[in-house]
């Protein structure tokens, strides 16, 4: 994957359609930064395969010219993971909100984790549940008022960042949707990455979440680079920054990568071309058959 | 008397389900269900009911949650759409093979895929061997009447079975109609006690729900509930009756309308019974033998009233919003071929698979589907069984 040996622009990853996001939605700044990171990584449109879940975020199926699967709600992971085998030598990515991500689709996510499968996934994180219009979702900050809870959130919120680490994921990250500059970074690392990568990217609702606004996060966010202590080869260090945003501040940026075999490594079936390329048609299973007769 | 309101479609069933004052809901946000559990959500926050009310991580999660509460004797309720009753579907065969009473409003939405927010009937259709009663509301007043009724039939000791209510997505659920609801005290004495045999939470009385039944008693709880189902009916009918008394509006459960004379009659679920009660009336102004007939009940499926309302027809053509893919038509007209079967004089039936995906069904289609009926009339048979109406091809 050469650096912009592609010869793509951004734009040709668009598509005819034009996103239907409201005014502001942190959605523009993922978009821009995922066909930037497609196009500093050389990557043409057929060598992707983007997996959406439901949501504002699955909208984006209409406005990203690779190949796209629209799946269920919560089931883009599994679905990836299956194409991922099928056809191993496309570029897999999963593009599904916090509620596809941690909320009914959570089981999918602890073990997409584990089972270090090569793909990256990029977890729209708006705290709500925006295309239904602005419920409390798993990452909903507590006693945040939505229209489902008049009284306030009385749960604790997900930590999508802990929960990956915990579930040993080998590259965790976190991104922010008004720093295309960084986030486009942090894609091309994850992308790059051989196993299970995961990128939670804080997004504003501009519609339905009042509360972490642009100005919000800009006020709380750091780069991880600035802490010199931080190395990102470190889980108990990535843990503990991890946690940090209950303190006010809230990092951004790799928190831990770690190089492990991927789910697939070592299968024999897959060792030498990818599934869809073996050729089927003339395979004579008689000698087989005939041992037990 | 109850008064006049104008509602939208999930705006009466979050009504009924005020008025109704269950102890639990727990329920997940779907289009177009949402509006209904929103507006409850309001109804908690301002002390209007007496409700827990539990927001979870996925259908699969409510419909447990409402198992679960439902099993300590709890008066229960949820509402779901499409995907979310699909994702619910393990669980609603727990929760009628328990023989709990939970009431949820389904409105109807297309199953993916693709994905589509649009009504039609096969999230539903997909759960009617689920053990659960279900009824089909044409408007929001019967969405509001039947989620009421439902409690009642549902709780009662002959039953003890849960029950949804349909009502179409966006067309009824998101349409404002003017409806008469009842006082909230008017609910309040009509619903009964709700008495649950068995309760996790009675220390007095230990019990164990669910365990292990192989091929010792498992065929036999199942019975019961087939028994339980055929049963239900009885107590659905006496419910109704009730239930007109005290709302004065005449439901039967199979309706019809100019069926005396017809020759012909299209039979329809839900909302577009509105649409084929219009078409009638014009054909009638023309001289023509038209009729439609509603079911407003699918399971149980009431059979005798099915045959008394064709008995006299020469053509029925049943209107399926959904498909079954077996080659043999939809859901509904399965089941009325198979009630009609042992008639020695029936009509010639035939289906129309109409409105997937929300598409629009138009007077014009209604009117094409008469046209095809008035020839089968004539002569007796029919060109094709299974048709599908207002499709591109």
């Amino acid at each position: 994957m050469n650096k912009k040996s592609n010869n793509l622009k951004p734009s040709d990853f668009n598509t005819q359609r034009k996103p239907t996001w409201c005014l502001g939605c942190g959605n523009f700044g993922i978009w821009n930064s995922i066909k930037k990171a497609f196009v500093n990584l050389g990557l043409k449109n057929h060598q992707i395969l983007i997996v959406y879940g439901i949501g504002c975020s699955g909208n984006t199926t209409n406005f990203i010219k690779t190949y796209a699967f629209h799946a269920l709600h919560g089931r883009a992971l599994p679905i990836a993971t299956g194409a991922k085998l099928a056809n191993h030598k496309l570029n897999i990515i999963v593009m599904a909100g916090d509620g596809d991500g941690v909320g009914i689709g959570g089981n999918h996510f602890i073990h997409s984790c584990r089972r270090n499968i090569d793909i990256t996934y990029i977890m729209h994180d708006n705290k709500t549940y925006g295309l239904t219009t602005g419920q409390t979702s798993p990452t909903s900050d507590k006693g945040y008022k939505t229209k489902s809870t008049p009284l306030g959130v009385i749960e604790e919120p997900i930590n999508p960042v802990s929960l990956a680490l915990s579930s040993n994921a080998t590259f965790v990250a976190r991104g922010f949707s008004g720093d295309v500059k960084y986030l486009t970074n942090i894609f091309e690392s994850a992308i790059k990455h051989k196993g299970f990568s995961f990128v939670d990217v804080l997004q504003p609702c501009v519609t339905f979440n009042k509360k972490n606004t642009y100005d919000w996060y800009r006020e709380r966010i750091y780069k991880l680079e600035s802490d010199k202590e931080h190395k990102k080869e470190d889980l108990i260090s990535a843990f503990k920054k991890s946690k940090e945003d209950m303190g006010g501040k809230i990092p951004i940026g790799v928190f831990f990568q770690q190089e492990k075999p991927s789910y697939g490594d070592g299968l024999k079936q897959i060792e030498r071309k990818p599934l869809v390329d073996h050729v089927i048609n003339d395979i004579d299973i008689n000698n087989l058959l005939t041992s037990y007769f | 008397m109850g008064k006049k309101v104008a509602l939208i479609g999930t705006a009466a069933m979050a009504t009924a389900m005020r008025q109704i004052n269950p102890d639990v809901v727990s329920a997940f946000p779907i289009t177009p269900q949402t509006a209904i559990v929103q507006d409850f959500a309001s109804y908690v926050h301002n002390g209007m009911v007496d409700t827990e009310f539990i927001t979870v991580e996925s259908e699969h999660s409510a419909m447990s949650a409402c198992v679960g509460a439902a099993s300590a004797g709890a008066r229960v309720m949820t509402a779901t759409s499409s995907a979310g009753l699909a994702l619910m579907w393990e669980i609603l065969s727990i929760a009628s093979g328990l023989r709990l009473p939970v009431v949820m409003t389904n409105v109807n939405r297309a199953l993916s895929a693709p994905i589509n927010i649009h009504c039609d009937h096969s999230d539903s259709m997909g759960a009617r061997d689920a053990g659960w009663i279900q009824f089909y509301s044409e408007n929001s007043q019967e969405g509001y009447d039947n989620l009421i009724k439902s409690i009642r039939i549902a709780e009662d000791e002959n039953v003890r079975l849960p029950a949804m209510v349909m009502i179409d997505g966006f067309i009824t659920g998101h349409s404002t109609e003017i409806l008469e609801i009842l006082e909230d005290s008017q609910v309040k004495g009509f619903l009964k006690e709700n008495k649950a045999p068995y309760s996790v939470l009675d220390i007095e009385n230990p019990s164990t729900f669910g365990p292990l039944q192989l091929t010792d008693y498992y065929f036999e709880t199942k019975k019961q509930e087939a028994d339980a189902m055929v049963a239900s009916m009885d107590t659905i009918k006496a419910v109704c009756k009730e239930y007109r008394e005290l709302s004065g509006r005449e439901q039967p459960l199979v309706d019809t309308y100019m069926i005396d004379d017809a020759e012909m009659a299209i039979m329809v679920l839900s909302s577009t019974a509105g649409t084929t009660r219009s078409v009638v009336r014009e054909l009638r102004k023309d001289g023509i033998k038209a009729g439609l007939i509603k079911p407003r009940l699918f399971r149980p499926f009431p059979k005798e009233e099915i045959i008394e309302s064709t008995k006299n027809l020469k053509a029925l053509a049943v209107l399926d919003r959904s498909d079954s893919f077996s080659g043999q038509g939809g859901p509904l007209y399965s089941e009325v071929r198979s009630a009609l079967y042992d008639l020695d004089t029936k009509p010639v039936i035939t289906n129309y698979v109409y409105g997937l995906g929300g598409r629009d069904t138009t007077i014009d289609q209604i009117k094409k589907a008469f046209n095809d009926l008035s020839s089968v009339a004539k002569t007796g048979k029919a060109e094709n069984l299974v048709n599908y109406l207002g499709v591109r091809e």
